[in-house]
C-alpha cells in the first residue's frame, strides 16, 4: 500500500483556484520531487497536503483519509512540514525551536538525545543553542526548520524550497544529510525545489506540475533524461 | 522623608496589583493583539465568588484557591464560548465582544450582589510582627503573593512543555499547528491562566478598595499604563511598569497632584508613552519592511 495517496487534489485561495485535480502516489521510504515553474502549484499542493488550504479530492497517508482532517493531527499523524518561509519561532531560542519539534511526542527521553542528534547533524546550530533563533542567518533557519521536522520523528517529511536562500556548498550538504537520513530511518520525503537538477539526483521518482496539473511522472533518472524536461527544467 | 517612604512602599503593594492585571492584559495581547477590556471585571466577578465563599463559611485559603480555581474554568470557558467565533471578525467587532462581556459582567455582578460596597476579609493579621509604621500586614502580604504569582507564572512558561507551547502558540500560530500544537486550546489555557492571576489581584485589592462592580475600572487603567509603559507585548516589562505605575501613582497623590488627579495622571501616562515610546520600555519596536 502507499504511503501516501492523492486523488483528484483541487485547492483553492478564496476565488482563485491554484490546484485542479493532482494525483499521484509515494511509496513508503522513498524521495519524490515535484518539479515545475513558479506559481504551478508546488507549495499550494504541499499546502493542502497539511490542511493548510480549503481543498476538495481525497488524501490518504498511512491508512488515513486525511483531506478533512485540522493541521495539527496531520502533524501528529506523522506528517512534518517544512515550510516555504521556513516557520522559524523567532523570538525562542534555537533549542527552543527543536524541542517543540518534539512537542507531540510521548517518549520524552528520546526527545533530549535527538536534540543533540540535530546538533551532530548541524554542528552550526550547536553554537547557536541559546540564541534568539530570529538572529539566525537564513542558511541556520532552514538548517533549524528541517531539524525541527525531524525532531518530530515523521513517517513523511514535506520540505518546501529547503535549498533557498542557502550557498550552493550549504545545499550540497544538507541535501547530503537528507540523503543520509532517508537511508537510515528510512523516512519518506516529498521535495518542492526550483533546483530541478539537485533535486532530480536525490529523488527516486519525480511529478512535473503544469498550472495545476499533473503534466509528467516517472523515474527521477528517466525523467532526467527527457528532452522536454531538459530544456524546461534543466536548462540544457 | 518618613512619608515619602510610606507613599513609595504602598506604592509598591498597589503596584504588585497592578502589576498582576497588567500582567493578564499582556498575555491575552500577545496571543490576539488586542487588549482584553473585560479583564478587570473578570477578576471582579471572581472576587465576589471569593466573598461568597468567605461568607459561607469557608476558611480564607480554601476560598482563595477555590476561586482561582473558578477563575481559571471561567477565562477557559469565556475564550471558547464568547471569543472563540469572533476570532476572525475585525478588530472592532472583538473590541467590541470585550465591552460587552465588561457591561455584562459588571451588570451580572450588581445584580447578584447589588452595588452596596463591601468589605473584604485580608488574610493576613493586623498585629502580625512583620507590621511596621511603613507598611500594614495586608500590604507586605500582597506583595508577597504577587511575587510568588509571578514567580510561578515565569516557571511555568520558562520551564515547562505547556508554557513553551503556548508561547509559540502565540507567536506563530501556523508553525505550531504544524508541529502538531492544539492552538485554539493554548489560547483558551491562555485566558484561563489571565483570568487565575487577575483573580489573584482582585482578591488582594479587594480589602483596601473594598468590593463593588465598578472596584476594577481605575484599576484596569492604572494596569493598562503600567503594561504600556513596560510595552505591551513584554511580560517582564508589564511587571515592571505595574509596579512603577503604583509607586508613581501614590507619590505623585500624595505630595504632587492630590488624590484627585490620580486617576487622570494614569491617562496622560497612557497619552505620553503611546506619543513618545509606543513600544514601551521593554518592548520591541516593530519595524515593517515596505
Amino acid at each position: 500500500m502507499a504511503l501516501l495517496e492523492v486523488k483528484k487534489l483541487h485547492a483553492a485561495y478564496g476565488q482563485t483556484r491554484v490546484l485542479h485535480g493532482i494525483d499521484f502516489t509515494m511509496e513508503e521510504g522513498t524521495i519524490t520531487a515535484l518539479l515545475g515553474a513558479n506559481g504551478a502549484g508546488k507549495t499550494t499542493t504541499l499546502r493542502a497536503l497539511c490542511g493548510m488550504v480549503r481543498t476538495e479530492g481525497e488524501v490518504r497517508f498511512a491508512g488515513h483519509d486525511i483531506g478533512r482532517r485540522k493541521t495539527e493531527d496531520i502533524a501528529r499523524l506523522g506528517i512534518a512540514h517544512v515550510p516555504d518561509g521556513r516557520g522559524t519561532f523567532l523570538n525562542l531560542t534555537t533549542e527552543e525551536n527543536l524541542r517543540l519539534g518534539g512537542y507531540a511526542r510521548r517518549d520524552k527521553k528520546a526527545v533530549e538525545a535527538d536534540i543533540e542528534r540535530m546538533f551532530g547533524h548541524f554542528p552550526r546550530l550547536k553554537e547557536r543553542r541559546r540564541q534568539q533563533a530570529g538572529t539566525l542567518s537564513g542558511g541556520e533557519q532552514q538548517m533549524l526548520a528541517v531539524s525541527r521536522a525531524l525532531m518530530m520523528k515523521p513517517k513523511l517529511m514535506l520540505l518546501d524550497e529547503p535549498s533557498f536562500g542557502l550557498a550552493p556548498l550549504l545545499v550540497r550538504e544538507l541535501f547530503q544529510i537528507l540523503r543520509r537520513i532517508n537511508d537510515a530511518e528510512r523516512v519518506s520525503m516529498l521535495l518542492v525545489e526550483q533546483n530541478a537538477a539537485m533535486a532530480l539526483d536525490l529523488a527516486d521518482q519525480a511529478y512535473l506540475i503544469e498550472t495545476g496539473r499533473v503534466v509528467q511522472s516517472g523515474s527521477a533518472a528517466a525523467l532526467k533524461r527527457d528532452d522536454s524536461v531538459r530544456k524546461s527544467y534543466l536548462g540544457y | 522623608m518618613d512619608a515619602l517612604l510610606h507613599q513609595i512602599l504602598a506604592g509598591l503593594a498597589t503596584g504588585g496589583i497592578y502589576a498582576s492585571l497588567a500582567l493578564a492584559l499582556v498575555m491575552i495581547y500577545q496571543a490576539t493583539h488586542l487588549v482584553n477590556f473585560a479583564q478587570g471585571e473578570m477578576a471582579m466577578f471572581t472576587t465576589y465568588i471569593a466573598w461568597s465563599l468567605v461568607n459561607a463559611g469557608m476558611p480564607y485559603w480554601a476560598a482563595f484557591f477555590i476561586t482561582i480555581v473558578f477563575a481559571f474554568a471561567m477565562g477557559v470557558l469565556i475564550e471558547r464560548i464568547i471569543i472563540r467565533p469572533v476570532e476572525d471578525a475585525p478588530v472592532l467587532a472583538v473590541v467590541v465582544v470585550f465591552i460587552a462581556l465588561l457591561v455584562i459582567l459588571n451588570s451580572v455582578a450588581g445584580w447578584i450582589y447589588t452595588y452596596t460596597i463591601k468589605s473584604f476579609p485580608s488574610p493576613f493579621p493586623k498585629d502580625a510582627f512583620v507590621a511596621t509604621k511603613y507598611m500594614s500586614p495586608h500590604e507586605m502580604g500582597a506583595i508577597g503573593i504577587t511575587l510568588v504569582v509571578l514567580l510561578l507564572l515565569f516557571a511555568f512558561f520558562r520551564f515547562t512543555p505547556l508554557g513553551l507551547a503556548m508561547r509559540a502558540a502565540a507567536q506563530n500560530p501556523q508553525s505550531s499547528r504544524l508541529v502538531g500544537i492544539r492552538v485554539g486550546w493554548m489560547l483558551a489555557l491562555g485566558w484561563g491562566l489571565a483570568a487565575a492571576v487577575g483573580a489573584v489581584a482582585g482578591m488582594m485589592v479587594a480589602p483596601i478598595v473594598y468590593l463593588d462592580p465598578n472596584m476594577m475600572g481605575g484599576i484596569l487603567l492604572y494596569a493598562f499604563a503600567g503594561a504600556l509603559l513596560g510595552g505591551i507585548d513584554s511580560p517582564g516589562g508589564a511587571v515592571v511598569g505595574g509596579f512603577a505605575v503604583g509607586v508613581l501613582e501614590n507619590v505623585l497623590g500624595a505630595f504632587v497632584i492630590g488624590n484627585e488627579l490620580k486617576l487622570p495622571m494614569a491617562l496622560v501616562l497612557i497619552i505620553g508613552v503611546l506619543l513618545v515610546r509606543p513600544s514601551g520600555f521593554f518592548g520591541k519596536v516593530h519595524v515593517t519592511r515596505v
